[in-house]
């Protein structure tokens, strides 16, 4: 359910800023399917997963922020469509 | 197969070293020549280590050949053991084993002897030929690199290296042909020559693989454990039945034949000896060597190697006979319409192989191994004779504008004399005595499944062919030496309505007075003058030895006859003698076919057929004698009175064969290759292949292009629609795997 109001949030929304909120809630999702079967499997790799998941979502948010950024000074804008060439 | 790098271990062959120096000190001649002699340009030294090199290579021949034990030394004639000089495994792949090896048994001695000696001399006159050519030190690397090759394939043990003698010897044929560069005919001439000979290369490789697949060995030795003789393993094989589906079985018969496709290549038979005539735009020199004493024998020194598989093979030796009788009148008919004295030189040798293909293909292997031997003697002679009279003349080798040059060519006209008088067959020198025996055996040999007369009908055609022979060399010897002096009249062409491509520097060179050789062109001439009036004794037939109360053994037969194939002899008592060819029985000469030192009589089948056949055989000569002072006489008549007589145009244009083959071979290849191969093939299916290809990769492309719109959202909804696809697909067909791994 969570997960697929990410997709629908990245599929839908025009923000950039919201659909890398999004984003975060689709791996968010995932971290939370992971800790629920790893609790119902009784089986520890499905946690450490998770740990990964983190630590590259970190990342990326980095990553991404940045990227937004750097958008932004540059076309004043956050729409995703409006960046549909990747020149000026 | 093992990897025998150091040694055979031949216990039954005798080693010797100085063998490879044979071959090596040529080659380091021509690399000394090729480094050195180009930066030098220092004529002397060009020269001296070009004879130098080749002075070692035939002092070293002579010394293996005739030392005590020696390859050619009668003094132990039965053990036939060749010299051999191991040098190293060169291929061994499987059961497949070449060596670089050589070997001098009495057959290739004699060839390296005649090989080496005439090769020295000729090296000797070209020093003073070539004198003031630009490209002296090229020359002379090449002509050493040529007698390295030639050497490699005589001295060679097996098929595979004497294939690279094959080669070298052509490529240096092609290289001497092309030598003068600025020649307009020249590069034309090297070109057809070289490919002619690759017609020929095919069916040599290709017999050589046969006789791998045969026999499982390629060499000609028995080599110790490893290394059996091909040729051995043949002659151990029953004998191909006569008939022309014994071509195409694949069996002895077919090698037979492919190598001797191979011999017409190179030693100019009918359907490939086209080349032959045009390579007399090389340097005289090497129409000397290559085209008329050695290289292009290699053919008949392969035929007569492989006599173990010809013998067996009696359709491909039909063949071989045929075609050495046929090129020997066609080309003789060729030769006496020529006008250019080299081309008719040319002719002459074409019409010499016949002669010597005539005689394997009979049989008659040792006549036709002294044939070449005397040919190159005499035929050398001449064609240096006639590179004396072109220098002399200053590069004049039209006939119509010689004459009377006795005069100003003293020593080139009294040697030539002796060359011209062995060719036609004149006794006491030495093209008689070969020429004899070869229609000799002709007329006595007679094979199983041919038919009946054979013999006796190549024999006419070898007769007839003598007796051009003679009118064509008195021809010869008329217009050039003889008669009026033409050189001073600057127009004779006009007598012919012909023209030649180098007219006006004739014309300017007329003006000079012809003049002798210098001493280093004379001598040669006459060592092998002398060697063409005598070098006939050593192989003096019995029937006419006897007559004279000499030394009844004929010594080149008895040296010869342990190294040609080992059948005839085993064939001659068996029970089933009547299913071989009869020629493999005790050949018609008294010392035939037996071990070399038995007493000529006490052979029984020879003794009863002795007295009748040495008679028939002295009417022979004697009719061969008659031939020959005929045709000279013909010639010397009909020359004498009118040199510059018309000759049939048929014969004048030789017979329209490189037009016919323009016509029908080399013409349907051009046009194929152009409207079929390039227009049709070329352009249209490999380049319509590859622009189609081109075009539809582009048009992919295009299509593909309206893919990437540029906007993010669309690429996830791609991949969203991706990802669910993959699900999709795993829930209906995969499910299973997902429960498995869920355990």
């Amino acid at each position: 359910m969570l997960f697929t109001i990410g997709v629908v949030g990245v599929m839908i929304k025009r923000n950039v800023i919201s659909v890398f909120m999004c984003i975060e809630l689709m791996l968010n999702a995932v971290n939370l399917t992971f800790v629920a079967f790893s609790s119902f499997f009784r089986d520890v790799s499905g946690q450490l997963f998770v740990f990964i998941v983190m630590t590259v979502a970190a990342a990326e948010a980095a990553v991404g922020l940045g990227i937004i950024i750097a958008i932004f000074r540059n076309r004043e804008s956050l729409d995703v469509d409006d960046s549909s060439v990747l020149k000026l | 197969m093992l990897r025998a790098g150091t040694s055979p271990a031949p216990t039954i062959v005798r080693d010797n070293n100085l063998l490879s120096l044979i071959i090596f000190a040529p080659l380091a001649g021509a690399v000394i020549n090729w480094l050195a002699g180009r930066r030098l340009r220092n004529e002397r030294f060009i020269g001296v280590v070009a004879c130098g090199s080749i002075a070692i290579s035939t002092v070293i021949a002579f010394y293996l050949a005739f030392k005590s034990n020696g390859a050619l030394h009668i003094g132990e004639a039965n053990d036939t053991t060749p010299i051999m000089d191991h040098l190293w495994t060169w291929i061994s792949v499987g059961t497949f084993r070449a060596d670089f090896g050589l070997a001098m048994d009495r057959l290739s001695g004699i060839y390296a002897l005649f090989v080496t000696f005439v090769g020295l001399l000729i090296h000797i006159f070209a020093t003073g030929y070539m004198r003031g050519d630009g490209g002296y030190y090229r020359f002379f690397a090449y002509l050493n690199l040529f007698m390295f090759a030639m050497l490699t394939l005589v001295l060679a043990d097996n098929f595979l290296l004497m294939f690279v003698g094959w080669e070298g010897v052509g490529l240096c044929s092609y290289l001497l042909i092309g030598f003068y560069l600025d020649k307009d005919e020249a590069a034309p001439a090297a070109k057809k020559a070289f490919i002619a000979n690759r017609v020929g290369d095919w069916g040599f490789i290709l017999g050589l693989m046969l006789i791998f697949f045969k026999t499982g060995s390629i060499s000609f030795f028995d080599k110790g454990l490893a290394v059996k003789s091909a040729l051995a393993t043949i002659a151990a094989m029953p004998i191909d039945g006569f008939g022309w589906h014994a071509i195409f079985a694949g069996g002895i018969t077919s090698i037979a034949v492919l190598l001797f496709i191979g011999a017409t290549g190179k030693s100019a038979q009918i359907p490939l000896f086209v080349w032959l005539p045009d390579a007399m735009a090389g340097p005289t020199p090497v129409s000397a060597l290559i085209h008329a004493a050695t290289m292009v024998t290699a053919g008949v020194y392969m035929v007569v190697r492989c006599s173990a598989i010809y013998t067996h093979a009696p359709t491909a030796m039909f063949i071989v006979a045929i075609i050495g009788a046929a090129t020997a009148l066609f080309a003789a008919t060729i030769g006496i319409a020529q006008n250019d004295i080299k081309k008719v030189l040319a002719y002459s040798t074409i019409s010499q192989l016949g002669y010597m293909f005539l005689a394997c293909g009979m049989g008659a292997f040792v006549a036709a191994i002294f044939h070449v031997m005397t040919h190159a003697f005499f035929k050398a002679q001449l064609f240096l004779g006639s590179g004396s009279v072109i220098h002399g003349m200053h590069h004049e080798q039209d006939m119509r504008r010689m004459g009377g040059l006795r005069k100003y060519l003293p020593v080139t006209w009294l040697t030539m004399c002796a060359g011209w008088l062995a060719i036609c067959g004149v006794p006491i020198f030495a093209g008689f005595f070969s020429k004899d025996e070869i229609l000799w055996k002709t007329w006595s040999a007679s094979g199983l499944g041919m038919p009946q007369g054979f013999g006796k009908a190549l024999w006419f055609i070898g007769a007839v062919t003598a007796l051009l022979t003679a009118v064509y060399m008195t021809r010869l010897m008329v217009m050039t030496f003889w008669g009026g002096e033409r050189f001073r009249v600057a127009q004779i062409d006009n007598l012919r309505g012909e023209s030649h491509a180098q007219e006006p520097a004739q014309v300017n060179n007329l003006r000079h007075t012809p003049h002798e050789s210098p001493l280093s062109m004379t001598i040669p001439l006459i060592v092998l003058a002398i060697l063409s009036t005598i070098g006939g004794l050593v192989g003096v037939p019995y029937a006419i030895s006897s007559l004279a109360g000499g030394h009844p053994e004929n010594y080149f037969e008895q040296t010869l006859e342990p190294a040609i194939s080992a059948a005839p002899n085993s064939a001659a008592n068996s029970t089933d003698a009547a299913t071989k060819p009869r020629w493999l029985s005790p050949a018609p000469q008294p010392v035939d076919g037996k071990p070399a030192f038995a007493p000529t009589q006490t052979n029984g089948g020879e003794a009863i057929t002795g007295a009748s056949e040495i008679s028939q055989e002295r009417l022979f000569a004697l009719i061969s004698v008659a031939i020959a002072l005929f045709g000279i006489g013909i010639g010397w008549l009909v020359f004498q009175a009118q040199p510059l007589r018309q000759m049939p145009r048929l014969l004048e244009n030789k017979y329209y064969v490189d037009e016919i083959y323009d016509a029908a071979i080399i013409n349907p290849i051009h046009v194929g290759s152009r409207a079929g191969l390039w227009k049709l093939f070329d352009v249209g299916v490999i380049d319509g292949l590859i622009h189609d290809l081109g075009r539809a990769v582009i048009d992919f492309g295009k299509t593909l292009r309206y893919l990437q719109i540029g906007f993010v959202r669309a690429y996830a909804a791609i991949i969203l629609a991706g990802a669910l696809i993959i699900i999709g697909y795993f829930a209906y067909n995969g499910a299973y795997v997902l429960r498995f791994m869920v355990r």
